[in-house]
């Protein structure tokens, strides 16, 4: 009953959210704002990740095909596919989850207990559209941080494979481009999108809705992180379902 | 004027305000004083319209606030002016930003018009060299005056201060007192303060109503408090020793 409740009240959250708008001067220097902490200060987290597990998926994969007669190519294949379908819209969207989603939490948390969502409030402010919306349109670019995921994934197998002596740089290119269904990009992309919707919602709820205090803040970082991650790990499956079932 | 009729508030079988009546007069300042515990936040909360009471009606110079409109209540908060307890200024503007919160979200004025009136309230309030600083460095007493001038720069009707003097030192906390008063009765608003400093009772309480278990169990002026015999008030006011000494010599000075 608990659940459906909460439920019930993420929805409201949502929909509050994009009533009475805030003034477009002041929300766009807010949506540049979040744009700057949200994306551009991730950035480096995911890049730095992308690259290494680009790399071990690629060894991992090295080291399963032992058998001579299947072709060095296969290692990229598999790293392309392990990259694109999965490692750059699913893992790091848990990394974001993470990252950004207990930024979010906190900060608005934060908010609440020192009163200054009540401030906005007695001004006549719609407090979850001045908070919550522009972090939506911010993570919306979402799918570009993933398609820079995707490169330097890819780019760190490649980097595994060749200087680590698993495939020839050839073969490994080879692998890359075969079979390639560009329908895979689109639906990473689409699954992007979504994931960043959670990730800029489920967290606001928790940090908007908390009570208590300075412990509370950190205690509703780290329940929004495992909530963030169950939604983003159910919606993955359903969408993948979706898309490609 | 805010006239309050009959307010009731539960939260589930908890029933914090019981029957709460009473008019705040304009130009006044108004205290609501009690234990913790006895309802006054709740009913502070009630007439900013943070809470809707369950019965009655609170009444804003002749507007209901039940009978309002989503925009027209959200027009009258705009009348309202509120200083937080713990200042709530954000963290992340500048105190000339936060001052200039409200202009730049509910006035179409030019950059220089915003500039000029955050410029007059904050020598309103005596700080006329803090425009470029952050919240975090600047004093307690600093930000309570930074948050009377943006609850000030709209020009409000109604102003409202939830223990606007709690974590000072007296001597401070005695000049957000009288800031506080001399701002009532110089831009004629609605003052309601949220208090448990007993220096502000004596001070600038010309309407003090004083709740208990969420009723309201008296009300008067300062004057009146000293007079009063009742006990509930009495022991609630002069639980010290000082307050009793100086009650004391008040009534030998009448007799």
């Amino acid at each position: 009953m608990k659940y459906l409740e909460a439920i019930g009240k993420y929805f409201i959250m949502i929909w509050e959210v994009f009533k009475k708008p805030t003034k477009w001067r002041i929300m766009k220097t807010l949506i540049l704002k979040e744009i700057d902490e949200l994306i551009y200060g991730a950035m480096g987290i995911i890049i730095f990740i992308s690259f290494f597990i680009g790399g071990v998926v690629t060894i991992q994969t090295a080291l399963n095909l032992t058998n001579p007669l299947l072709p060095k190519s296969l290692i990229g294949f598999a790293a392309r596919q392990s990259v694109i379908l999965e490692f750059a819209p699913t893992f790091t969207s848990i990394i974001m989850a993470g990252k950004v989603g207990s930024y979010i939490t906190s900060s608005i948390g934060t908010m609440r207990v020192t009163e200054q969502i009540d401030a906005l409030e007695v001004m006549g402010v719609n407090s979850l559209n001045y908070l919550v919306f522009p972090k939506i349109i911010a993570t919306m670019l979402y799918p570009f941080a993933v398609a820079i995921s995707m490169f330097v994934g890819i780019l760190g197998g490649w980097v595994a494979a060749v200087f680590g002596g698993f495939a020839p740089s050839g073969d490994f290119i080879q692998g890359l481009q075969m079979d390639f269904d560009p329908y895979h990009v689109t639906y990473a992309f689409i699954k992007s999108v979504v994931f960043a919707f959670v990730i800029a919602t489920v967290p606001s709820y928790h940090g908007f809705y908390m009570t208590g205090g300075a412990l509370e803040v950190g205690k509703a970082s780290t329940t929004s992180f495992v909530w963030t991650s169950v939604v983003i790990i159910i919606l993955n499956y359903v969408l993948t379902q979706l898309l490609l079932g | 004027m805010i006239e309050i009729e009959n307010i009731h508030k539960s939260f589930g079988d908890n029933h914090v305000l019981k029957g709460i009546s009473t008019v705040f007069e304009t130009g006044k300042t108004n205290l609501i004083i009690g234990q913790s515990g006895s309802g006054k936040t709740v009913f502070m909360k009630c007439l900013l319209g943070l809470f809707e009471p369950d019965e009655g009606q609170i009444c804003y110079n002749g507007q209901y606030y039940s009978k309002l409109s989503t925009k027209e209540r959200r027009n009258l908060r705009q009348e309202m002016g509120m200083v937080f307890q713990g200042s709530a200024l954000f963290d992340s503007m500048t105190v000339e930003g936060n001052v200039m919160f409200p202009l730049d979200m509910f006035t179409n004025q030019s950059q220089s018009e915003k500039q000029d009136r955050v410029d007059f309230v904050l020598k309103r309030v005596n700080l006329v060299d803090a425009h470029k600083r952050y919240p975090a460095e600047i004093s307690g007493g600093m930000q309570k005056r930074v948050a009377i001038a943006r609850a000030i720069v709209m020009n409000p009707k109604y102003l409202f201060c939830d223990e606007p003097n709690s974590g000072l030192d007296p001597k401070t906390a005695i000049l957000i007192d009288n800031l506080i008063q001399e701002i009532t009765q110089e831009y004629d608003i609605t003052t309601v303060i949220n208090t448990h400093d007993m220096n502000s009772v004596m001070e600038i309480g010309e309407k003090i109503i004083f709740l208990k278990n969420g009723i309201k169990e008296w009300e008067g002026t300062n004057n009146e408090i000293f007079k009063t015999d009742n006990k509930a008030v009495t022991d609630f006011v002069y639980s010290s020793e000082l307050f009793k000494k100086v009650r004391q010599m008040y009534m030998e000075e009448r007799n």
